[in-house]
């Protein structure tokens, strides 16, 4: 059941462009009951999660691989489904009245409703290699979102650069997923969380991390592969806040949460992750407080977030698992309200540079009331879910040594940074005086604010009113799902005053002089930057312009453009395929005793040699052709003396065919008539001639030495006409019992057929510099 | 190569060839032949239909673009394997119909003969395609 749950958001992503074709934007209300009936469905498994049990359902898929489309739903795949589809619903509707009016709206929601499917099925796989191919399915649909606006070069860039780094990141990890399977024994999740011990034990398992860890680091932005994902801002804002901050760079962050019983609580683990997610944190918020489009800002605060996730994980242990749970939530919650309101704004105004916007409130209340509601839960202020992270992330790092409160102090400082932008973007646009934008500004429609008004407020509503609910049914079950064994959870929002509390007062003090001095900062922080003047973003582009730059020099070597060297090289090593193992195996065919020929078969033969001594001495290249055309004819008639018609029928058709061909091709090349070659190349050539067909002949004889072995042949004789109703093995053979044979064959001539026309359509292109004008005239001359 | 003899006697040819393939294509089931064969022969007649009359009537003729067809063979050929699965039986499968049209006259039908008209079409539509675009003036 699990499993069609999974497949109805791309059944859906099929109708909708249809859907828009036919009532416009408003197709998105009707889409958006695509999650919502399946958030639905999935509260049928929140009792049982929430009573520690996991429910696991399996199609088969490759079984005789181990791999299954197999589904485990406990209390961390159940949490992120109801993320996935819960902040999905609103999307689809923002999404409605954000591209009202687009005319590629309908594409949009069809592939935002894939990627929701993709997602899905990523966080509720069961088996490994199920989960690598949603994983896939979120890179790609991440790539057509970002690239939605294809026109514009930026966002091409982004796209393509955010498909190569997931896309590797992916990859890696599949290497990692196979090691996994191979240890483990199993591809399946569930049977592989049990054997943690033996995973960690192996020989193999710094390798299996490491491999790991480039997938989920790749996809959860962590330094330094985070610069796609500020990149990614080239999207429609739906897409960055769905996509690129609540749900799909949070796929790494999962892989961690789910491999954490596999792969966590060593030595390396809490080395590693700590080191990554602490320079991810302070270099996100460092680039986020410099920048100044909101979009960007919120991007960077993004990839601290998820630097602080990993951080948290790296730290281990319950109460660390426990932070990362809650901030995880919370950061969903906040930052995609976050992002749908400077769409609005972006989308009322005109304009999301932070310096051009000011006194908005007024025009823009309900608007305004989301950011605030969603930046005080950002800033981690009382009585906001972002609180209760913020004091379980500290109250964990307080109760450890040196190396806790190395990571408290980074924490601390990620933190304020962060206080400071989410402020800044609360505060500075709809606070103060004034400022007229670029467009006549007003409140943005229902579509567009209900999404964000929604989620600012249920961070409050967990956090006051239904923290007991949340905790029994959704924050314990994911907790104990990520450490392994079970967890009870004891959250308040008053624990009274201490270690963690006073931390927290650090930090928004530390926060409220960020936001005061935001100013000096920026200028620090480019001052800092500019000096350095590099970054990942550069080197990507550095890397590929070394890749294009090494494939076009290698193709150089590799291909001379001479047909002739080609030739030679592919038939130099065909002679050495078969001649080489028969000389160091020292296997050489027995002379067969020659046998008695008939008349017509001496006739045959002599037709033979004198078609080969035409070939060999013709004055044109098209005599030489034709005669070679007379080889095949003779090779016919051996086929049909022998009572192979069928053979011997092709032979004459394929014959006459390359014949004619090869002849077109000549008079199309224009050539010279006669191939003139110096005496050096003559013999070069004749000896590879003659290397190859003593090789195949030598190869043939060695064959026909061995052994028949006549189970197939009494196979297709026996069974042809009585289970295929035919009597011409042959084409039995070709059509029914080996048809997948042929059908991989017809698509060779088919594609062969394809690449032949666009190679004889193309024209010679012409040298830039000499042959200019006669280009031009050629234009001329079509047009 | 535009001899009167031969533009005479192309078009009359090339029916004939046509013709002879699709016999070939049918009867390959029992007797030599096939869509491979069938599809070399009809793919012949139409590149010396070109050779003789040009390119264009053979074009007229065809009336659908050559790599369309051999395209459509591909599906044709994708989408009778297809067919075995709605019956619960592999990829490919081999299911045969046989409708009396007449007392006693049974037509055998089946998707591996809907395979080889793809296999044929695949054919005669990719080596046309190559045929005719060498044969085009530039």
């Amino acid at each position: 059941m699990i499993g069609y749950l999974v497949l109805t958001p791309f059944l859906a992503a099929l109708l909708a462009p249809v859907l828009v074709l036919l009532i416009g934007h408003r197709a998105s209300w009707i889409l958006a009951l695509v999650p919502g009936y399946l958030l639905y469905r999935f509260f049928d498994f929140v009792p049982a999660v929430a009573k520690g049990e996991t429910v696991l359902q399996s199609h088969e898929w490759l079984s005789g691989f181990g791999i299954n489309y197999s589904f485990m739903i406990d209390g961390l795949s159940l949490t992120f489904a109801f993320l996935i589809l819960g902040i999905g619903f609103f999307i689809v509707i923002y999404a409605g009245g954000y591209l009202k009016g687009h005319q590629h709206l309908g594409r949009f929601l069809a592939v935002l409703l894939a990627f929701m499917g993709s997602m899905l099925g990523l966080v509720v796989s069961d088996n490994l290699i199920t989960l690598f191919v949603f994983w896939e399915l979120t890179s790609i649909t991440s790539f057509l979102l970002i690239g939605f606006d294809n026109e514009r070069e930026a966002s091409r860039r982004a796209a393509l650069q955010a498909l190569i780094i997931t896309g590797l990141g992916g990859l890696v990890m599949l290497a990692g997923f196979a090691l996994l399977g191979l240890v483990g024994g199993t591809f399946e999740l569930s049977e592989l969380l049990s054997k943690g011990d033996v995973i960690k034990e192996h020989g193999l398992y710094s390798l299996i991390f490491w491999l790991v860890m480039a997938g989920a680091f790749t996809k959860s932005a962590q330094v330094p592969f985070h610069s796609w994902l500020p990149n990614a801002m080239e999207a429609p804002t739906p897409v960055s806040a769905y996509l690129h901050s609540a749900t799909m760079v949070k796929a790494g962050v999962f892989l961690l949460m789910r491999t954490y019983p596999m792969l966590g609580e060593t030595e390396l683990w809490e080395t590693v992750l700590p080191l990554f997610g602490g320079a991810t944190l302070l270099v996100g918020t460092v680039l986020a407080v410099r920048d100044k489009d909101m979009k960007l800002m919120l991007a960077y605060t993004t990839v601290a977030s998820l630097g602080l996730l990993v951080l948290m994980l790296g730290v281990g242990g319950e109460r660390a698992i426990e932070g990362a749970v809650l901030y995880l939530i919370a950061h969903s919650f906040f930052k995609g309200a976050l992002f749908m309101v400077v769409g609005t704004v972006d989308h009322e105004a005109g304009t999301r540079q932070i310096d051009k916007l000011s006194g908005l409130r007024s025009a823009m209340p309900i608007t305004a009331l989301a950011a605030a509601l969603a930046a005080l839960s950002m800033c981690g202020l009382p009585p906001f879910i972002g609180f209760l992270a913020k004091e379980s992330i500290y109250h964990s790092l307080t109760h450890g040594g040196l190396h806790e409160w190395v990571i408290a102090i980074v924490a601390i400082v990620g933190n304020a940074l962060m206080f400071g932008v989410a402020a800044s973007i609360a505060i500075r646009p709809f606070m103060g005086k004034w400022i007229d934008p670029p467009k006549a500004v007003h409140e943005g429609s229902l579509m567009l604010f209900l999404g964000p008004l929604i989620l600012s407020i249920t961070g409050i509503v967990t956090a006051v009113f239904a923290l007991q609910f949340m905790q029994a049914h959704f924050f314990a079950p994911m907790v104990s799902a990520v450490a392994g064994k079970e967890v009870t959870l004891d959250l308040h929002l008053w624990h009274g005053i201490n270690p963690a509390l006073i931390l927290s007062v650090v930090t928004v003090g530390l926060g409220i002089g960020v936001f005061a001095f935001t100013a000096e900062l920026k200028k620090f922080f480019d001052k800092v930057l500019n000096f350095i003047n590099w970054g990942p973003d550069k080197g990507f582009d550095q890397a590929i312009c070394f890749l294009t730059w090494f494939a076009g020099h290698f193709t150089r070597i590799l291909q001379t453009g001479e047909i002739r060297t080609y030739m030679r090289i592919t038939f130099l090593i065909t002679a050495l395929t078969m001649l080489v193992p028969m000389y160091s195996l020292n296997i050489w065919p027995k002379m067969p005793e020659f046998p008695e020929l008939r008349l017509w078969e001496i006739g045959v033969f002599v037709i033979l040699a004198v078609g080969l001594l035409q070939v060999v001495f013709a004055n044109t290249r098209l005599t030489a052709i034709i005669s070679l055309g007379i080889q095949g004819f003779s090779v016919a008639l051996i086929f049909m003396l022998f009572g192979a018609p069928d053979l011997s029928f092709t032979q004459f058709m394929v014959e006459t065919l390359s014949v004619v061909i090869i002849a077109l091709v000549l008079t199309r090349l224009q050539l010279m008539k006669q191939d003139r070659r110096s005496t050096i190349s003559l013999l070069f050539d004749g000896l590879v001639a003659i290397s190859v067909g003593v090789g195949m002949g030598a190869l043939l004889m060695n064959i026909t030495q061995l052994p028949l072995d006549m189970r197939l042949s009494e196979f297709f004789s026996t069974y042809s006409a009585a289970i295929a109703h035919g009597r011409n093995i042959v084409n039995v053979i070709l059509v029914d019992f080996r048809a997948i044979d042929t059908l991989g064959e017809i698509t060779v001539v088919l594609i062969t057929g394809v690449s032949a026309l666009a190679l004889i359509r193309v024209k010679a292109i012409p040298d830039n510099k000499t042959k200019t004008s006669k280009g031009s005239q050629a234009l001329k001359e079509t047009s | 190569m535009n001899t009167l003899i031969l533009r005479t006697i192309v078009p009359l040819l090339t029916g004939l060839m046509v013709i002879y393939s699709i016999v070939v294509l049918l009867a390959g089931h029992n007797d030599p032949g096939g869509g491979f064969i069938g599809g070399l022969i009809a793919a012949s007649a139409f590149a010396l239909y070109g050779i003789a009359c040009g390119v264009a009537p053979v074009r007229r003729a065809l009336y659908f673009h050559p790599i369309s067809i051999a395209a459509f063979g591909m599906l044709l050929s994708a989408l009778s394997g297809v067919i075995s699965l709605y019956k619960g039986v592999p990829f490919l499968t081999g299911l045969w119909w046989f409708p009396e049209i007449a007392k006693g006259v049974e037509v055998p039908l089946s998707t591996p003969l809907m395979f080889d008209i793809g296999v044929w079409l695949v054919v005669v539509g990719s080596l046309v395609t190559i045929a005719l675009a060498l044969e085009e003036k530039e």
